[in-house]
């Protein structure tokens, strides 16, 4: 099947969940003896930058090169999208699930007439019928889902694919190609952009260092954030302590909060309600530092401490920082 | 402002989810359902924007006979009137073309969901709705207001916040911040016994995704416990064995 693969860039760069759909997007063309095609719009975005998709498998990159792409509106993108499937004749769209693929993907799939499978975690088990492995119930389980329309499209929960390293992959014919669909104006105004500056973003973090309620009051963060910064992390907290002002409530990780998948989540003091763990079940390695030792994080853990907190973190800080300094 | 908030019927969010035998369906024994927290979200702004500037707050679901008590939970919260698609919601564009081919007929200003609901976490049903009805669609968001004719949102973008306006009639779907949900008062749970609940019968039957079966998450492996008098020991294992650092 013809794969056609959305390369979201941010300000002209393509960051790891855009490689991360390119690399599956490739696999599936390669599974299903196809081309894998990928799609940039933007506004400049460096031919440079565009070239390096040819390391993900890509034998084509279409290109649509316009100011009002500039920023964004969901249906301007879910137009033009929907013309490179056209011209390619794809039979599978594959996204990155984040927030531009949430906003793309469904308006593509009413436009395509597609079924659409969001927050997939896995290449299709079997291609005939189409079948995606996906999360459900908030991290509480998986769902395979079968596709029957003749276009499918698939949207990437963000690290659950590896990505080619790169120059694993380099089609030789690799070629770009300008491709200028109608251009509808804008259904979107966008007044400002609010950057989170100087901080690791949470949703796009590697590693999380979270709080809880154990660690007594806002005043006592310190050794959270020094943790985090020692780690290069991210910072993130329970509900409760959400709730009760210690900490903004976009740090808040849990089934009401925000969902995460990084590498390693390390979690302080938070006994690990069934709530809470649903924001943070997929984390590939989960660390719990807990003076209780019946507390449920234990049963999802990977590794535990029991202790208290303002002892055994301080002490972890320093062995980081000479593993650091020795690595 | 005349609004439709869509209501997904949703397993508690203390649920300990588990699936039948033959792993083809959720095991409902036990289980209680509420409003998706992000609908309710959603529907709790949209009342505040009627309270201030007038208006009407309709909820739709589609779903069996078995959802109408979250669709009276949703009334006596203070929805206006309430919509039944009497089907069963397999499918995310199945669901949103319902939702779609009832809204073309009634000229809503605005079309509220929940950023996602948390059982097929999908985040679906907003953009296809929008899409079907020709509408600007903002997902994600985390601020609605209604000024001047326009609606200003604030959504979430990749490592921060975008401030966004677009023409009405539009779409959205509500990340945390939306609103604060509220607690009905007993008024509200005595009004909503007479409230109107209209049940309509589906009007198309193109459903291109199927759920056939479920699992549970693998099980972890035990816990690896580690002295607290010696966390250079946590450090070595995390660089050697689970290799994240």
């Amino acid at each position: 099947m013809t794969v056609l693969v959305f390369a979201e860039n941010w300000e002209g760069k393509f960051k790891k969940p855009a490689l991360e759909a390119l690399t599956y997007g490739a696999e599936l063309a390669q599974k299903t003896g196809g081309a894998m095609c990928a799609v940039v719009a933007g506004n400049n975005v460096p031919a440079e930058e565009i070239k390096k998709l040819a390391n993900y498998g890509c034998s084509k990159a279409l290109y649509i090169n316009h100011p009002s792409l500039a920023t964004f509106s969901a249906m301007l993108f879910t137009g033009v999208i929907g013309e490179a499937a056209k011209k390619e004749n794809a039979s599978c769209i594959v996204f990155s699930n984040t927030y531009s693929g949430k906003s793309i993907a469904p308006r593509l799939a009413a436009k395509l007439k597609a079924g659409l499978v969001a927050g997939a975690v896995a290449l299709p088990s079997s291609i005939e019928p189409f079948v995606v492995k996906k999360k459900c119930f908030s991290g509480k389980g998986f769902t395979d889902v079968q596709v029957t329309s003749g276009i499918k499209i698939i949207s990437l929960s963000p690290n659950a694919h590896h990505i080619f390293a790169e120059g694993a992959t380099n089609a030789a014919d690799f070629k770009i190609e300008e491709f200028s669909p109608a251009m509808p104006a804008s259904d979107t105004t966008v007044s400002e952009v609010k950057k989170t500056t100087g901080k690791v973003v949470l949703t796009e973090a590697e590693i999380v260092v979270s709080g809880g309620r154990g660690l007594k009051g806002p005043e006592n963060w310190g050794i959270i954030e020094t943790l985090a910064d020692t780690l290069g992390a991210a910072t993130a907290c329970s509900k409760p302590v959400a709730d009760m002002g210690w900490r903004p409530h976009h740090e808040h990780v849990g089934q009401t909060g925000i969902t995460i998948s990084p590498n390693l989540y390390i979690a302080i003091g938070i006994s690990g309600a069934i709530q809470h763990l649903a924001g943070v079940s997929s984390s590939k390695v989960i660390v719990a530092i807990n003076t209780d030792k019946e507390a449920p994080f234990f049963q999802v853990a990977d590794y535990g401490i029991v202790g208290d907190a303002f002892e055994v973190v301080p002490k972890l800080t320093e062995s980081i920082k000479k593993f650091k300094s020795a690595h | 402002m005349k609004f439709l908030v869509c209501i997904s019927h949703v397993p508690d969010t203390t649920t300990r989810i588990t699936f039948t035998a033959d792993g083809k369906a959720l095991n409902t024994a036990g289980i209680q359902f509420i409003i998706n927290p992000y609908d309710e979200m959603a529907l709790t702004r949209a009342l505040e924007i009627k309270e201030a500037q007038g208006g009407t707050v309709t909820v739709i679901n589609v779903g069996t006979a078995t959802t109408e008590p979250t669709l009276r939970k949703a009334l006596a919260i203070g929805a206006d009137d309430a919509v039944r698609i009497n089907a069963d919601p397999v499918d995310a564009l199945f669901v949103a073309a319902e939702i779609a081919h009832y809204a073309q007929n009634e000229k809503f200003d605005a079309i509220l969901t929940g950023r996602e609901s948390i059982d097929y976490n999908s985040g679906q049903v907003m953009g296809m709705i929008a899409e079907l009805l020709g509408i600007p669609s903002v997902a994600v968001a985390t601020k609605l207001d209604i000024n001047d004719g326009k609606a200003n949102l604030e959504r979430e973008i990749d490592g921060g916040k975008e401030l966004v306006t677009v023409s009405i009639p539009f779409a959205a779907s509500a990340q945390k911040d939306f609103a604060e949900p509220r607690i009905p008062n007993m008024r509200g749970i005595m009004s909503a016994r007479t409230k109107p609940l209209k049940v309509i019968e589906p009007a198309s039957a193109f459903k291109p995704v199927l759920s056939v079966s479920y699992q549970n998450p693998p099980a972890k492996t035990a816990c690896k416990m580690i002295d607290p008098a010696h966390p250079e020991e946590l450090v070595n294992l995390l660089h050697n064995e689970a290799k994240v650092i």
